[in-house]
């Protein structure tokens, strides 16, 4: 049976363990939840005070400019660092118990998605203190999510899969996500590139997600149609080689683990 | 119904399990890579109806194990075909993936969920497996706060109390304090003649004789024999003295 007409008689299955992933966060913390709302503020007001202050960024909204950069980009980092080793941490479960293994990535992409519907809580918040208006053209922003989501589960099944095989992706990774966060104008504005980096800029699907949403919060209009069809492009190239990846060696995870 | 047709699993057992990037390339250049196989189970066929109670016996590494595991669909086997018809129930471990910062109450829905169960079939059963687990007052604890004893009642309590089609049992379980034992190794029983499909591991053939109607015996993963649970027995024992 295809996966996704699997999904309604796992979707018990999957609940279960987003909610076990967020309550375990948590538990014995004593703000519990609302840290998943301080955290991205807190990030802000940091690299707020340092970047205005030190560098002098000449960008309007530069809090809400910098908190979109943040809040994307995190979600991102967190949810396929979490990913990657999740085949790896349920070794005995995978040994005793058949379930399909894409709920196990897939599961940490989406409690991690909990964590970020709490940042774009916290987003809002800083949009409307700085006295912008939220308009109609914010659902785009619906889009740009979707595509977001699932350009991470791609780079998730991926990352899932050769974790398994090499274990040294994590540290690899780690490298990697550091190198991609200045890769990604997320407190720099992008006029202060040289014209070779814009071509890298392009390559960079971040880029793309983040800069639509920009688009549509900063200059509250819709994005032109190239800017869809880069958001779209980048995550159907993600999760098909990334489902694809993880399909073909899914059977051969335990004899590994 | 079960049926397996020439079914053989082989693993490639690389001489050390190569697990990083590096030791990878570095043995793939100097080709020091060189793969074992070592066959687990070798074109294994046999047919298990509706209701059967099946002991699988054989010594230490006989695959038995590795059988029970391509039965549940955790491994894939080499070559061959697998068919099963009904909801099975692994019971290879009891309480996998319980999570230990969670409360009882919590983990019998995870549990539950991991196990392949409804929410809603979960919702009826609640109340059996609580009586059933003898842990009322203890639902809103953390189950990082038990004993071991009560973990593992409450384990067999959500394993035993839904009635699965086919139950695959590795070793016979029984656990808890004396009480709790009598208590568990009747509910095993009463699951065993109760219609369900059985397929179990053991090592004790009076357990096996005791139970179970046929019996498949298997030696360095291939099939010696599968008949009538006694004259199976009655040669496995022949054969080990």
């Amino acid at each position: 049976m295809h996966p996704f007409l699997l999904y309604r008689r796992y979707s018990f299955l999957l609940a279960q363990l987003v909610k076990r992933d967020f309550k375990t966060k948590y538990r014995r913390s004593i703000l519990g939840v609302l840290w998943s709302l301080l955290n991205p503020l807190l990030i802000m007001v940091v690299q707020y005070l340092v970047f205005s202050t030190l560098f002098r960024f000449d960008i309007p909204n530069y809090a809400v400019y910098l908190l979109i950069g943040i809040v994307f980009f995190n979600y991102m980092s967190e949810a396929t660092s979490q990913a990657m080793t999740c085949i790896v941490q349920n070794a005995s479960l995978i040994n005793k118990v058949y379930m399909p293994k894409y709920i196990y990535p897939f599961s940490r992409v989406l409690s991690t998605g909990v964590n970020f519907i709490f940042s774009l809580i916290a987003l809002y918040l800083v949009i409307i203190s700085s006295g912008m208006t939220i308009r109609f053209s914010h659902l785009t922003l619906l889009f740009d999510f979707i595509c977001l989501f699932v350009f991470i589960c791609g780079i998730s099944f991926f990352l899932a899969t050769i974790m398994v095989f090499f274990r040294d992706t994590q540290f690899l990774y780690t490298i990697v996500i550091t190198i991609w966060t200045y890769l990604t104008p997320i407190f720099y504005p992008e006029s202060i590139l040289p014209a070779h980096m814009m071509i890298v800029m392009k390559l960079n699907p971040m880029y793309h997600f983040i800069r639509f949403a920009r688009f549509v919060i900063l200059e509250g209009g819709v994005p032109d149609p190239k800017a869809w069809f880069y958001c779209a492009l980048f995550a159907l190239l993600s999760i098909s080689l990334g489902y694809f990846i993880f399909k073909k060696a899914e059977n051969k995870f335990i004899l590994y683990l | 119904m079960i049926e397996l047709t020439h079914v053989t699993m082989k693993f490639r057992m690389a001489n050390d399990r190569i697990l990083s990037l590096k030791e990878f390339v570095v043995k793939f250049l100097t080709r020091k890579i060189k793969f074992k196989e070592f066959t687990a189970l070798e074109d294994v066929s046999f047919k298990i109806n509706q209701g059967e109670v099946v002991g699988i016996i054989g010594r230490n590494g006989a695959g038995k194990s590795t059988l029970l595991k391509i039965i549940s669909g955790i491994l894939m086997p080499t070559q061959g075909m697998v068919q099963v018809k009904g909801s099975i129930a692994p019971m290879l471990e009891l309480g996998a993936g319980f999570d230990m910062d969670l409360t009882a109450r919590e983990n019998i829905f995870l549990n539950g969920a991991i196990l392949g169960y409804s929410k809603q079939y979960l919702l009826d059963k609640y109340n059996d497996i609580v009586e059933f687990a003898e842990l009322h007052e203890f639902m809103e604890v953390p189950i990082r706060n038990f004993s071991s004893g009560m973990i593992m009642r409450l384990a067999f309590s959500i394993a035993t109390l839904v009635e699965p089609d086919i139950l695959i049992v590795d070793e016979i379980l029984s656990v808890g304090d004396t009480e709790f034992q009598k208590k568990s190794s009747k509910r095993m029983r009463e699951l065993m003649s109760g219609g369900t499909t059985v397929i179990m591991v053991s090592h004790s053939i009076q357990q096996i004789r005791e139970l179970c109607s046929k019996a498949v015996w298997l030696d360095r993963g291939k099939v010696i024999m599968v008949g009538e649970c006694n004259e199976v027995c009655d040669s496995y024992m022949k054969q080990m003295l």
